[in-house]
């Protein structure tokens, strides 16, 4: 739960004002923030434990050195906050540790969605790089 | 850093070249028996096999037209948890050696059967006596449930398993020390020449006497192997390893593709490259081991890469290791392999045991470098 | 796959990146600029296209002459890719980006580094608390969000950034507990022999000095000649009280938000990772890629400019940018050479006369050794949590460099992959070996130099 003191707001050059969620609660923040500046609104702090002690760490360089400012975003573990722009309705929680990765469990039964997941795959693959 | 500057400190009964798996391996063995050892090391940027290592302590499918190096990685391997006890007892580091089995992942039904084949001629090469299993992708699943659609099966070998190479690196840095041992590592021994009473090796740092003499520097072996009357036929071979971020255990056996650390990194291996010694990275390769890793276990699509390695695999023409002693200089041993890791425990035990006493019951007449000239 | 190819490929959109882009594009060259922000301006200029703050006298002229720049590059026929994270490049100039969670190669015929500095790791006690944050870190939340850190608020270290950050944070109304000045005594004294060749940019020099004027004014206290910096945790693991040294006498105060700062250093990671030559700079005490006048490396067809290529900070970037562009357009037949010394006479001077101040500054404010080679207790490796003394163990155990402590510590293997212990590791080790840093090297950096997910390289093969 966000409990540390919040960074404070200037008078700012009108823009578009962004709902975001961070443990849940609610947070309006400017369009254009980014994920960790978001964090450091709300008072998340420490906004992730460390995968070798579990000590608490939160954003430390904004620039996309350091990262430290690994977050929980839209269900994605490790992202880092002060690369991503944050959008309207984002799902912001704390970095607990390493990380788990989503199971993907192929069980006899479900055989056919696995191959319909790597049909997917190959579909992708195939997409023209544009750049 | 240690200094070194006088006769006395510059003499040992075993000169090791080289402070990598082998070398260290070799060179503890070399102690037990009593011996003083020193260890002459190159310094940060050398090339260092050691510590481009994928960590498997692995039999299955080796030598498979060597009979003899098949029976020597499985003696190993048989070897490594006593090894392994032994490094943790006097430095209280623990190597993670974890020798549950392991799998060998096939993409497709050709490749299974391939391997199968291969892996039965190897029994019946061994009288028999040669524990493997196959298995279709349901089986494998009852192992890793997140094996992919597009594996065909994999084989099962009861004796592989895995360990934490930089641990082990350190680990035998630490109890050759203890003992006593010295590593100089201020620079690159470029002669060595056998006198009456033994071999003095000299590099820009100065010069170091020893009564014997063990090769064990990688591809460094190649110039100074004629200096005693040996040769070392050795090729670099680049290997690219991705490393992943640490992510919550999943991978309960090591593949030879992919495996997962104690501490929760997945690597994903590797690739068998001449290029010479370019030690570097390609975009091409690392995104072939991503690909293929991926069609393993399509979950890892998620896990971000954090970095990736090359480093030169120390390979003779038929890829198995050198052991030979210098008829014309009694006392100069060369030691090279690419499975350092494997063959630890042969290392520290029957090799450094041969090198001791100049008797061993290994069939080690098969290993050495006339294979090549025949 | 047919791979675009570009004439010029430009990583970076700072003031280098912006006038390289510029200038190169009056020659009709093909370009394409790979940034990694979301909009153009590099950190210095960071949001210039979209100010957060309204009151422009809180940032300064100096930011909103960005906008110049900007002006420049919309002008100019350049393909512009924001969000994209270059992690690879090829010696034949094959560059791999990550954009959109989606990796894609281009090939360039002329490769422009200009992917700027970071702040210098600045390693203490406590330095990994929240709450403390880089000064770096505190304007650009400034620039991009107008954000204010959390009081008590604390700024510690030297340099040129501090006093901004300071004078800027005042401007906008924020309380500043204290202001903690870590230059070392004698500093200013040394510094003197290097005052006549600053004079040359006496603007600059005025700034500086005009800049003291104003803390002075403002009357937050500023304390000179502290050192031993040590941040302490509350009961909830954030930063509560700083204490520190000055005159031989320790003090203690309270502390939400510390912002620290060393000085700046070149962003090698790209041009290791492509091993280039580099070389130790003494006063700087940082790496930097060998460049010739032109910003040239090692590798023909590879140029670095602005402060990757060396801290000489945003005017002295652009002007490098501008004179690279114009060596890139005459090397690819656009002008002869000696219409190039004609075009670049005056970017040349006004680069000379920014380099001439550097020598003076960098004396200056050099960091302590408290920050190049920390106590033992102090971590060094944020990502892998290896203090300095644990290196120092393995340089007893016979680690003669980087590479050697990363394999027995894993110092430098997490996710930053070393931009935040690779100058600290080798200075430690140098230090107890009693041999000169660039005798002890670096890391040898490999691709890929940002983390990106295993499916979006898988997507690369065929």
């Amino acid at each position: 739960m966000p409990n540390a003191l919040p960074f404070k707001r200037l008078t700012t050059n009108s823009t578009e004002w962004i709902t975001v969620y961070i443990e849940g609660q609610p947070v309006k923040i400017r369009q254009g923030d980014s994920a960790a500046a978001a964090v450091l609104v709300a008072g998340l702090q420490p906004s992730r434990t460390t995968v070798v002690s579990g000590s608490g760490r939160a954003p430390y360089c904004m620039m996309g050195v350091c990262f430290e400012c690994l977050l929980k975003i839209d269900g994605v573990e490790n992202v880092q906050g002060c690369m991503t722009p944050a959008c309207d309705g984002m799902q912001i929680v704390s970095q607990q540790q390493a990380r788990q990765l989503n199971r993907t469990d192929f069980s006899d039964s479900d055989l056919s969605s696995a191959n319909l997941s790597n049909k997917n795959l190959t579909d992708k693959k195939n997409e023209d790089p544009s750049v | 850093m240690t200094q070194f500057s006088t006769d006395s400190q510059r003499r040992a009964d075993v000169c090791v070249l080289g402070g990598g798996i082998v070398g260290l391996a070799v060179a503890l063995g070399l102690q037990r028996n009593g011996l003083s050892v020193t260890i002459l090391d190159e310094g940060d940027s050398a090339l260092r096999a050691s510590r481009g290592n994928f960590g498997l302590v692995w039999v299955q499918g080796k030598g498979d037209t060597l009979p003899e190096y098949a029976a020597i990685s499985r003696l190993s391997a048989q070897l490594w948890a006593n090894h392994a006890q032994q490094l943790k007892d006097a430095t209280g580091i623990d190597v993670q050696l974890q020798q549950r089995g392991g799998l060998f992942l096939c993409l497709s039904e050709p490749e299974l059967r391939e391997r199968q084949a291969m892996l039965t001629r190897m029994r019946v090469a061994a009288g028999g006596d040669y524990p493997f299993e196959t298995l279709d992708l349901q089986q494998l699943r009852e192992f890793i449930p997140e094996a992919g659609p597009e594996v065909a099966g994999a084989t099962w070998g009861p004796e592989d398993g895995h360990l934490n190479p930089l641990l082990y690196l350190r680990a035998m840095t630490e109890h050759f020390l203890q003992r006593g041992g010295k590593i100089d590592n201020s620079g690159k021994i470029s002669r060595i020449e056998p006198t009456d009473s033994g071999f003095t090796l000299t590099s820009d740092a100065g010069q170091w006497h020893g009564d014997q003499v063990v090769l064990a520097a990688g591809l460094g072996n190649r110039d100074l192997a004629p200096q005693v009357g040996l040769s070392a036929p050795l090729v670099p071979n680049r290997g690219q390893v991705l490393i992943c971020e640490r992510v919550k255990p999943f991978l309960n056996y090591p593949t030879g593709h992919v495996r997962q650390t104690n501490e929760g990194t997945l690597q994903l291996g590797d690739s068998k490259e001449d290029v010479g010694f370019d030690p570097g990275t390609t975009t091409d390769v690392i995104a072939k081991i991503a690909h293929r890793a991926s069609q393993m276990f399509p979950l890892l699509r998620d896990v971000r890469l954090i970095r990736a390695w090359g480093a030169l695999r120390v390979m003779t023409p038929d890829g198995y290791p050198l052991y030979e002693a210098s008829k014309q200089y009694p006392g100069a041993y060369l030691v090279t392999c690419h499975s350092g890791v494997t063959l630890g425990a042969l290392h520290e035990g029957p090799i450094a045991d041969w090198i001791a006493s100049d008797r061993t019951e290994l069939p080690l007449e098969v290993f050495n470098a006339k294979r090549f000239t025949l | 796959m047919n791979i675009p190819v570009y004439d010029l490929v430009i990583i970076g959109a700072g003031p280098a990146g912006m006038s390289a882009a510029a200038t190169a594009s009056s020659h009709g060259l093909k370009i394409v600029i790979l940034d990694e922000q979301t909009a153009p301006g590099g950190q210095i200029y960071r949001s210039i296209s979209n100010p957060a703050i309204a009151d422009e006298n809180i940032l300064g002229a100096d930011y909103y002459h960005g906008r110049s720049l900007l002006t420049a590059m919309r002008y100019a026929n350049v393909d512009y890719l924001p969000g994209s994270i270059v992690w690879a490049v090829s010696p034949d100039l094959s560059i791999s980006f990550s954009r959109a969670g989606k990796s894609s190669q281009i090939k360039a015929k002329k490769l422009l580094i200009a992917t700027g500095a970071q702040e210098r790791p600045v390693p203490f006690p406590g330095w990994t608390l929240p709450g403390v944050l880089t000064c770096g870190a505190a304007q650009i939340l400034l620039k991009s969000s107008g954000l204010t850190p959390a009081a008590p608020l604390i700024l510690a270290g030297s340099g040129p950034l501090l006093l901004l950050i300071a004078a800027q944070l005042n401007r906008a109304g924020v309380e500043i507990e204290a202001i903690l000045d870590t230059t070392p005594k004698g500093r200013y004294l040394k510094s003197l022999r290097y005052l006549p060749a600053a004079l040359r940019n006496l603007p600059l020099l005025i700034k500086g000095v005009g800049l003291l004027v104003e803390l002075k004014r403002s009357g937050i206290r500023y304390v000179n000649n502290v050192s031993q910096l040590k941040a302490l945790p509350g009961s909830n693991q954030l930063l509560s009280k700083l204490q520190y040294s000055v005159d031989n006498r320790i003090e203690t105060s309270s502390c939400t938000t510390l912002l620290v700062h060393q000085g700046v250093v070149p962003n090698v990671q790209l041009t290791r990772a492509l091993q280039l030559e580099h070389q130790w700079d003494e006063l700087q005490q940082c790496w930097k890629p060998s460049l010739d006048s032109w910003g040239e490396s090692s590798q023909a067809g590879i140029f670095v400019a602005g402060d990757s290529g060396g801290i000489a900070g945003a005017r002295a970037a652009e002007y490098m940018g501008e004179l690279t562009a114009q060596r890139i357009a005459q090397q690819l037949g656009k002008l002869n050479k000696e219409s190039l010394l004609k075009q670049t006479a005056k970017a040349g001077r006004l680069l000379y006369q920014q380099q001439a101040i550097r020598p003076f500054l960098d004396a200056m404010y050099q960091p302590a050794d408290e920050f190049l080679k920390p106590s033992d207790e102090t971590l060094v490796c944020r990502c892998e949590e290896v203090t300095a003394g644990q290196i120092r163990g393995m340089v007893a155990q016979g680690c003669t460099g980087p590479n050697q402590t990363k394999a027995f510590s894993r110092a430098g293997m997490g996710p930053c992959q070393g931009r935040l212990c690779g100058l600290t590791v080798a200075q430690i080790i140098a230090d107890e070996r009693k041999v000169p840093v660039k005798d002890v090297g670096y890391y040898k950096i490999r691709s890929p130099i940002k983390p990106l997910t295993i499916g979006e390289i898988a997507d690369l093969a065929e």
